[in-house]
């Protein structure tokens, strides 16, 4: 689904973020992509959706990224950004969640479907006529996936999604995780987060991809996530 | 700003005008209040019904208007400010009271402003930006600035929003001061600029993300009225007559 080869990134004027990176992941995968702060999580994201710049080549759905495909693969990959607030514009919910699949090419009928398929699968229906600035930031933060769901992508990306969520809210966007389809991509240092939904793990450390495995082997070597200033997740180190 | 926004989405009559209907009369009203020549006072006064009336039937409060546009209301009014200066031919005695040509202008100027930005401010109360782009494109407006006037719109928003998150937060750490201290001055403007910048990119890209391409199907979902057209047509015609006929002096010779 998703191929990197030899992908590098830097911004303009800065020194390197990622070096190297060559990775794949399968269609309906559940990855989790982890790293301390500033490891490279969201910069590698921004790069699979062509906002940041890269070297390397970077094949999506079969489809290269380049300029002439982007528009195709922004609407193959559906990025929920970590903050919410800059992901929602329009007055109400409904109105946001009708902005993607109309600008992607739906009738308003279909678009209108969509989003009621996913209020309801989602069991988010009473945010529907609500205000975008009048909602807490738990309900913000399900309804930017709503939005991003309902313009149906087959791949979800989520930068940090349970960051600055009180423990109802993260528990929610898991069960979300749990019940939407497709491949999925997580950043996050919330390791148990990670640890409770997904299968695979890519550490990032020092601008390169340390280590990629199985989530429960990586998440358990409390060696390898310390050397990364990282922790064991909560739920390991009970036991 | 965010009021605005759910101003925007209300559902009087004045919402359910169609948007092109009503930015061809916000626009149509605009000019002909600008026609009028300087000296022509009376004439302008019957012109502040037309807004009025709106605002009744939108159930908006005037006030609302000034309260959210105070800050531009004293540019508006500084614009004839120098008239009576300039221009002191005596034109009209009131009760013994000397009134010049340049007493007259000034308050015409004023009017048009303060009418005008009543009536901009009511499309705005009563049409979403989206609808505003939407029309603005039906009429073959070029994306470009249909896209840039939804992006400054945007920008605005996040602005404000910046400046009242930053004013608190400084007001937590001086507690004891009026306003902000010229000597943060430089630092919370270049603090403003980067932040909103950053904001506004991020906003950029969510639409971008989500197939933003300067078009505005999305936002044509209301049932508009109608009679929208009819509507428009009588009451324009009605400010073409208003412009031609003066009816306050009518109404005064009348008297
Ligand atoms: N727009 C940018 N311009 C320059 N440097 C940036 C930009 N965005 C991020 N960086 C730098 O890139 C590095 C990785 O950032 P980021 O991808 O946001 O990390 P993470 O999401 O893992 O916390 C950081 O050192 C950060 O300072
Ligand atoms: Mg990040």
């Amino acid at each position: 689904m998703i191929t990197l080869e030899n992908v590098t990134c830097a911004y303009p004027g800065g020194k390197q973020v990622l070096e190297t990176i060559n990775l794949h992941i399968e269609e309906g995968e559940t990855v989790g992509l982890i790293g301390a702060n500033g490891a490279g999580k969201s910069t590698l994201m921004k790069a699979l959706l062509g906002l940041a710049p890269y070297q390397g080549k970077i094949t999506i759905d079969g489809q290269e990224l380049k300029r002439d495909t982007l528009a195709e693969i922004r609407k193959t990959i559906g990025f929920v950004m970590q903050n919410s607030d800059n992901q929602m514009f329009m007055p109400t919910v409904y109105e946001d969640m009708l902005f993607g699949p109309m600008n992607y090419g739906a009738t308003r009928k279909e678009a209108e479907e969509a989003v009621e398929e996913v209020l309801e699968m989602l069991g988010l229906a009473y945010l529907k006529p609500l205000y975008n600035h009048k909602i807490s930031g738990g309900e913000k933060r399900m309804a930017a996936i709503a939005t991003i769901l309902a313009m149906r992508p087959k791949v979800v990306m989520m930068d940090e999604p349970t960051s600055a969520l009180d423990p109802y809210n993260r528990r929610r966007v898991m069960e979300t995780l749990k019940k939407i389809s497709g491949t999925k991509i997580l950043a996050s240092h919330d390791l148990d987060f990670i640890l409770d939904t997904c299968d695979r793990v890519l550490l990032l450390g020092e601008g390169k991809l340390v280590a990629d495995g199985k989530a429960e082997e990586i998440l358990s070597d409390g060696a390898l996530l310390e050397r990364y200033r990282l922790e064991l997740p909560l739920s390991l180190t009970r036991r | 700003m965010d009021a605005i926004h759910e101003m925007a989405s209300g559902s009087s009559p004045i919402h359910r005008l169609s948007p092109g209907a009503k930015l061809l009369l916000t626009v149509s009203f605009i000019m002909i209040v600008l026609s009028f020549p300087k000296y022509q006072l009376t004439g302008l006064f019957f012109f502040v019904l037309f807004p009025v009336i709106g605002y009744q039937v939108a159930g908006i409060p005037v006030s609302t208007c000034f309260r959210k546009l105070w800050v531009v209301l004293p540019l508006v009014c500084a614009v004839g400010i120098f008239n009576p200066f300039f221009d002191r031919k005596i034109l009209a005695v009131i009760a013994g009271v000397k009134i010049s040509g340049g007493v007259i202008s000034m308050l015409s100027l004023m009017l048009k402003g303060i009418f005008c930005l009543m009536a901009s401010f009511l499309l705005v109360a009563t049409t979403t930006i989206e609808e505003i782009c939407a029309a603005l494109r039906k009429i073959h407006c070029p994306k470009m600035l249909t896209a840039l006037l939804l992006l400054t719109f945007r920008y605005v928003h996040v602005l404000l929003e910046e400046v009242s998150l930053m004013t608190d937060a400084y007001h937590l750490r001086a507690p004891h001061q009026k306003g902000i201290h010229h000597s943060a001055w430089g630092s919370f403007l270049g603090q403003l600029i980067l932040r909103t910048a950053d904001r506004g990119s991020m906003l950029y890209e969510s639409m971008i993300l989500r197939g933003f391409h300067g078009e505005f199907l999305y936002a044509e979902n209301k049932k508009y009225s109608r009679l929208s057209w009819l509507v428009a047509g009588f009451v324009l015609l009605l400010m073409i007559g208003a412009r031609l006929v003066d009816l306050t002096a009518l109404l005064g010779s009348l008297l």
